[in-house]
């Protein structure tokens, strides 16, 4: 895995962007060839899209030709609901950019069949070809998407009930009233994120300081379902110092030391202007 | 594929680069438009996969709802209350000159008049939606003739009446016909107007309470039997006086009934009311204050005498009197200076100066949200400012009752 960490938020969003920046431009997307993102929620991604967006504004990067599958959506959620995850990516991200509407693809929640919605979603990512770049974030209890503890590491979309860590963490978007969090969802498996070309995680503060460390620095295991991606053989994390205060000097050390590395990688970054 | 056929395939248009009003404030959004109504873009995007057709950018704009003015009498040579064969082509031609300032409905007001000028006048124009052709006309505002002699201000005399009994009827006889009226003004301390209110209000149309020297408790009785407006407060009326507040007493009281609001209409001409007494009012009541023109055929004219209803009036600089004395006759200010003049003398946001011109009349009215407000659904109806509030572009749409939807219609201040 590559391990990039920047010193606080807005360096570890900037990074995110500059890489995803550099991924499109390069890949060169075009009415016969998309490239296609996998997208995450939450507040870690907000400032990655602020940035993606003013790259956007600036001409040097369109989502034309870039086709979207996010992770995850709540189920019975009213789609309008100013906490759905549709309502994140149209006020965070789509409306602000240039991406066709029929090239931005979230499970629907209150499809009148749950499974036929979440077959229907492997089955879209098929035919786009596969997850080109997958950019996902961790939660307190280690889980990618809403991949719970105890999810199958192998798995794919799919209803999950949500487990109390995370009810109790998003309860902050719902008027801190526990009642009104959703409590099941629609979410891609581990096994759909680990099929993807590329897997970037970003993860920032210190309440994910223990996931990351679980995530990396132990073994494979179902309860920190991240963890799966040591396996995976293209991922990158990238953090703030304060998501790395459970991890060992020495894991941080060797890789702050690759930072010269890892910069080559959004350094030049890339514009479509110059192609 | 900007619209879903299935849904829709009328053109999407998307304004940029703006700030709009929108839930009380000034939003950094895109307003889009679709069929001659505001469009959930959302909605859009996810259920239709649609985009849009034509971006205008409005180069950092404001984007109001456009003005709604309930009391106007004239402009530009037209006197609405001269009974003359082809009054509707003098609304008509108004209704195009005043989406220069705004204005993108309104309600024709006539003065105290003879019954053979309503029974003429009203018949003529209809309620009718606005379009390229002008605001639209929301139905008369019939200011008098049931108004307090004492209390006349520039009315003749003459025409003034009281409700002999049988009060709706008599009403009746002297309009000959209420189908197209929005708003009435009355006295309510005239005997048997109680009867009166009540029963125009059961019928939807809005009472105010104007040229009157009613006392606070005759002003609340009414109010309980249905008016919710103010006719032009402090003028025609009597002063505030601290044993008896009168009419303006209504701004504060506490027997209005529970979930009404009273609603007020200032000139804010700098000439009909002091600044100071502009915010004295606007401080005690702030979600009621709705901004009025009460222009006259002078209005849009250029200095000199002309005609408002059966009298004279002389125009010197901003002052229209009535010819030969000092009695103020009506203003000849444009809607979007009163916006202007109202925002500097009351120091208030930019967005309570706009909401005076739009929502509260609408809300008047009875017609909000679906005029004076930019929500999903409401009529795109719309005004482009400036930092200064000075109209950049006035925007109507609306459908004709025989043809095809009308698409969005611009008016390019960009010249003036």
């Amino acid at each position: 895995m590559r391990l990039v960490i920047l010193d606080d938020y807005d360096l570890a969003s900037e990074w995110a962007a500059k890489y995803i920046r550099n991924r499109i431009v390069q890949f060169k997307p075009s009415a016969d060839r998309f490239f296609t993102l996998g997208l995450p929620t939450g507040s870690t991604p907000y400032g990655c899209y602020q940035k993606l967006i003013e790259y956007y504004r600036h001409g040097d990067i369109s989502f034309k030709y870039v086709k979207t599958f996010n992770m995850d959506e709540y189920v019975g959620l009213p789609r309008a609901h100013p906490e759905s995850y549709h309502s994140y990516m149209w006020n965070n991200f789509f409306k602000h950019i240039d991406i066709d509407p029929a090239n931005a693809h979230i499970l629907d929640g209150n499809a009148q069949n749950l499974e036929e919605e979440c077959q229907a979603y492997e089955q879209k990512i098929a035919e786009a070809g596969g997850i080109e770049l997958f950019v996902g974030g961790i939660g307190p209890d280690g889980h990618i998407a809403f991949n719970e503890p105890g999810s199958s590491l192998v798995s794919r979309t799919r209803v999950k009930t949500l487990a109390k860590d995370t009810i109790v963490a998003n309860a902050r978007f719902f008027g801190n009233d526990l009642s009104k969090v959703p409590t099941m969802a629609l979410t891609v498996g581990v096994g759909t994120v680990m099929d993807a070309k590329e897997v970037m995680i970003l993860i920032t503060g210190a309440h994910k300081a223990f996931a990351l460390y679980k995530a990396i620095e132990e073994g494979v295991n179902h309860m920190w379902t991240v963890s799966a991606f040591q396996q995976h053989p293209r991922t990158i994390f990238v953090c703030d110092e304060d998501a790395t205060l459970e991890l060992r000097v020495k894991t941080v050390k060797y890789f702050k030391g690759l930072m010269h590395v890892h910069n080559k990688l959004v350094d030049p970054v890339l514009s479509i202007k110059d192609q | 594929m900007p619209s879903n056929k299935s849904v829709s395939d009328a053109p999407i248009t998307q304004f940029i680069n703006c700030r709009i009003l929108r839930d009380n404030e000034l939003q950094r959004e895109d307003l889009w438009v679709r069929e001659g109504r505001i469009l959930d873009p959302e909605k859009l995007f996810f259920d239709e996969q649609g985009y849009a057709d034509k971006r205008v950018d409005c180069g950092g704009s404001i984007i109001a709802p456009g003005f709604i003015d309930v009391q106007i009498n004239g402009g530009y040579g037209i006197d609405f209350s001269q009974a003359s064969e082809d009054v509707s082509d003098g609304v008509s031609f108004v209704a195009k000159k005043i989406l220069e300032h705004g204005v993108t409905s309104f309600c024709p007001t006539l003065v105290t008049s003879p019954p053979e000028v309503y029974h003429k006048v009203l018949p003529q124009v209809k309620v009718h939606d606005g379009g390229p052709h002008g605001a639209g006309v929301l139905g008369f505002h019939l200011e008098g003739p049931f108004i307090s002699a004492e209390k006349k201000g520039a009315h003749p005399e003459k025409y003034l009446r009281t409700f002999k009994s049988g009060g709706l009827e008599h009403l009746m006889e002297v309009y000959g016909s209420l189908d197209d009226v929005a708003i009435v003004t009355l006295a309510p301390e005239l005997p048997g107007s109680q009867s009166v209110v009540r029963e125009l209000s059961q019928r939807g149309i809005t009472v105010s309470l104007g040229h009157s020297a009613a006392d606070l408790s005759q002003a609340e009785e009414a109010v309980q039997q249905g008016a919710s407006f103010i006719t032009h407060l402090f003028n025609a009326m009597l002063p505030f006086h601290h044993r008896d507040p009168g009419i303006v007493g209504l701004l504060t009281s506490d027997r209005i009934p529970a979930g009404r609001v009273v609603y007020y209409g200032m000139i804010a001409d700098g000439i009909h009311t002091n600044p100071a007494a502009l915010r004295i009012a606007h401080r005690a009541h702030p979600s009621g204050l709705v901004l009025v023109t009460d222009a006259i055929t002078a209005m849009g004219l250029p200095p000199g005498r002309h005609t408002l209803g059966q009298q004279v009036i002389e125009i010197q600089g901003l002052h229209a009197y009535v010819a030969g004395t000092k009695t103020l006759s009506g203003s000849i200010a444009t809607m979007d200076m009163c916006v202007r003049h109202f925002k500097q003398v009351s120091g208030c946001s930019v967005q309570e100066a706009l909401e005076a011109a739009s929502l509260h009349p609408a809300q008047l009215l009875g017609i909000s949200p679906k005029k004076g407000k930019l929500d999903y659904g409401s009529d795109a109806d719309l005004v482009l400012l400036d930092e200064g509030l000075n109209v950049k572009a006035t925007y109507i749409s609306g459908e004709e009752e025989t043809g095809p939807p009308v698409p969005l219609y611009m008016i390019d201040m960009s010249g003036f």
